[in-house]
């Protein structure tokens, strides 16, 4: 399997603290990574750094061969490979709160992608069904459950087909049968061919869904 | 305590009423009629502060004349109301004053003379002969009235001034093309321009007459003071006032006799108030346009500016940031009132910009400044994680401004932008000291004309309110529907 993401020492500070010292880990195609560890560790810290949204003080990181350096995060304009491979979904959701949950789904593939309304729709409405929110496409954000919301938010993240998604805390606010179904569709997600790197402090979850486990611990203060 | 100051006031003011005769005009009005005196400022001469000298002394017991400054066009009510016992200050005889007030027999006859640009003197000789083009007089006068009827008539534009000084200059200047107003005026301003610039046509408009008014209660004190003008004209006193002041002309002996020998103190036939009230109303409605439309046009300019600024100060580099805050803070920092002088007069040398224009421009940047801080907070007050979900989708940052941020933000400045479009709404009333006659100078004209503010008011209020109480009901509507349960 060749590796989708490589993280290569990775290092970040927040003024004298270390937040994250020296992870490496890699995510290949099809293959399920949980970054464990408990809270304040750094789980989120590497996830927005892989998604150009964070800065970092050492180390590489290489998404599909189009690398992040140290240093401030690049302009959006020199990030349009990487936003075309990367997915995120937030702990929060973020979903955006003046869109139905279909529009929050066909928003990247309208203006980023240049599909056609109706084109954007099929596709948005497929990806919703296939995570058990087809129905609830109208529905505005403040009106979804916490699962849906977070189902919703995953159909966006896939809707631009990223190869790699990155997911923050996913089971935080589900219950154990949202657990296992969630377990299940992000296998799925996998058999598609996409590297996923997903953050976790659920050791439970891990286990069961997860290729891989990456331990992340405390950084010393330096 | 309190009962000690309210005797201690009334003993004053009853004090006052026994030796002086309390009198009021405007000094913004100037030579000859009355000013404040170079020599003391604290003083004030002129022909009406004479006149009034000659009033006080012939009602005997050594009363002398008292100035108290008031504005013009609230001689009117000011004297209804107490503030002083006579008003004089080149006060029109006209029925509805007379309806309404005490008011004394004339003393001065003047002319409308029409003021046009020397070269057209020989194509203009009346009101007839202006279809189609602006003529500029003083609001709430006998001069705007004839205009009113002659825009029915002819098609004449009437433009109202607040002043007499700017109607002659921006006829000089080509904004206007005549100028209505009483002879002593139009002389004096060409006086102050060496006697060029513009000309009066020799043939009079119409014959008007000065008097003075007091309250209606004042009858008897009214009737007194019309013995002593009486005496003064035939002893030859006021002669001597007009002549000392160089307003005496050929016309004056004739009409002194004429008052001299008529019982009569109308000069026109009485005008009942509701026959006024009603003849405002088409006036009221048109004005009430003017005021909608200015509004609506310099919001929609203060929104555009308004959103540009705001832009340059949340994404724009340092120089954008600065040169957009100073922009910000120059306007908010000055009045309203300035930046419209400044954009009316101060710019005419550069750009003769025509009032409506000026009015908007004025209005519509002035508010640009406060929406630019509106849409500033609103622009910030979008949670960061949503233009991070933004960003992580491909979007640029325009397309993130247009898609997300800006609809995001629009809720929030929603409220604060219906606020500021009803004081905006309110604020469109300063417009009219650069000639735009809206609804709120309108109603002034109409008060001062009928002589009460208690119809023209309630009136005003109520298109005020209809104009403002459908946006905040608008306004509260969206704001429910995008506030999603």
């Amino acid at each position: 399997m060749s590796a989708l993401l490589v993280i290569d020492r990775l290092r970040v500070r927040y003024d004298t603290r270390d937040v994250l010292r020296a992870l490496s880990l890699e995510v290949a195609r099809g293959e399920m990574v949980a970054l464990m560890g408990p809270s304040g560790v750094g789980k989120t810290t590497a996830l927005r750094a892989v998604a150009a949204l964070q800065p970092f003080d050492e180390g590489q990181i290489v998404v599909d061969g189009f690398a992040l350096v140290p240093g401030p995060v690049p302009p959006e304009s020199r990030l349009v490979f990487l936003r075309r491979r990367v997915g995120l979904v937030f702990q929060a959701h973020a979903l955006f709160e003046h869109l139905t949950a279909l529009d929050n789904v066909t928003l990247a593939l309208r203006h980023v992608l240049g599909q056609p309304r109706v084109a954007a729709e099929t596709t948005a409405s497929r990806l919703l069904s296939e995570l058990d929110v087809g129905t609830r496409g109208g529905a505005w954000p403040r009106q979804l459950s916490g699962g849906e919301a977070q189902r919703v938010s995953i159909a966006r993240a896939l809707a631009p087909d990223p190869a790699l998604l990155l997911m923050d805390e996913p089971t935080a606010a589900l219950d154990p049968a949202r657990r296992t179904a969630l377990g299940a569709t992000l296998r799925r997600l996998c058999e598609q061919g996409r590297g996923l790197l997903v953050s976790t402090h659920d050791a439970e979850f891990a286990r069961a869904h997860a290729d891989r486990v990456v331990s992340l611990t405390a950084a010393r203060p330096s | 305590m309190v009962g000690a100051v309210v005797l201690a006031v009334a003993l004053a003011t009853q004090g006052t009423s026994h030796r002086t005769l309390l009198w009021g005009g405007d000094a913004e009005g100037g030579a000859p009629f009355v000013e404040a005196d170079p020599r003391d400022p604290s003083r004030v001469r002129g022909f009406d502060v004479e006149v009034a000298e000659r009033i006080a002394r012939g009602l005997g017991g050594d009363r002398s004349a008292q100035f108290l400054q008031v504005q013009w066009s609230n001689i009117d009510q000011s004297v209804e109301r107490g503030d002083f016992t006579l008003g004089l200050s080149g006060v029109e005889d006209t029925p509805a004053r007379r309806a309404r007030h005490a008011v004394t027999l004339p003393y001065f006859e003047f002319r409308e003379v029409l003021a046009v640009r020397p070269a057209d003197a020989g194509k203009i000789h009346g009101l007839a002969d202006l279809r189609g083009r602006r003529v500029a007089t003083l609001g709430s006068t006998i001069a705007y009235d004839m205009l009113m009827q002659a825009r029915d008539s002819t098609g004449v534009l009437p433009i109202s001034y607040d002043d007499d000084v700017h109607p002659y200059g921006d006829l000089v200047t080509g904004r206007i093309d005549a100028v209505l107003l009483d002879h002593i005026i139009a002389q004096r301003a060409l006086r102050r321009r060496g006697g060029s610039g513009f000309v009066i046509l020799d043939q009079p408009v119409a014959i008007g007459h000065y008097v003075g008014v007091l309250a209606q209660a004042n009858a008897t004190l009214r009737d007194s003071i019309d013995a002593v003008l009486r005496e003064a004209m035939r002893d030859g006193s006021l002669e001597q006032i007009f002549r000392r002041w160089n307003v005496w002309d050929e016309t004056q002996r004739p009409f002194f006799e004429r008052v001299l020998h008529t019982n009569e103190r109308a000069s026109g036939g009485p005008t009942t108030p509701s026959v006024q009230a009603l003849a405002y109303l088409p006036s009221l409605a048109r004005a009430a346009v003017v005021t909608l439309l200015v509004s609506v046009l310099s919001m929609a300019l203060a929104v555009v500016v308004g959103l540009a600024l705001a832009s340059g100060r949340v994404y724009g580099s340092t120089v954008v940031r600065v040169a957009t805050t100073s922009y910000i803070e120059i306007i908010r920092g000055t009045p309203l009132l300035l930046q419209l002088f400044v954009i009316y007069y101060g710019l005419a040398g550069v750009v003769r910009l025509p009032a409506f224009l000026a009015a908007v421009l004025a209005l519509g940047l002035n508010y640009a400044a406060y929406e630019a801080e509106i849409y500033r907070g609103a622009l910030e007050a979008v949670p960061r994680i949503q233009l991070e979900a933004a960003r992580t989708l491909g979007l640029s940052e325009l397309q993130i401004l247009r898609l997300v941020r800006g609809p995001q933000a629009l809720r929030y400045a929603l409220a604060p932008m219906t606020n500021d479009f009803v004081a905006l709404l309110k604020d469109s009333a300063l417009v009219s000291v650069i000639t735009v006659v809206e609804l709120t100078k309108e109603t002034a004209i109409y008060a001062t004309n009928v002589g009460s503010w208690v119809v023209p008011g309630a009136l005003c209020a109520v298109v005020y309110l209809a104009m403002s109480l459908p946006l905040s009901r608008l306004a509260r509507r969206l704001e429910r529907r995008w506030k999603t349960p």
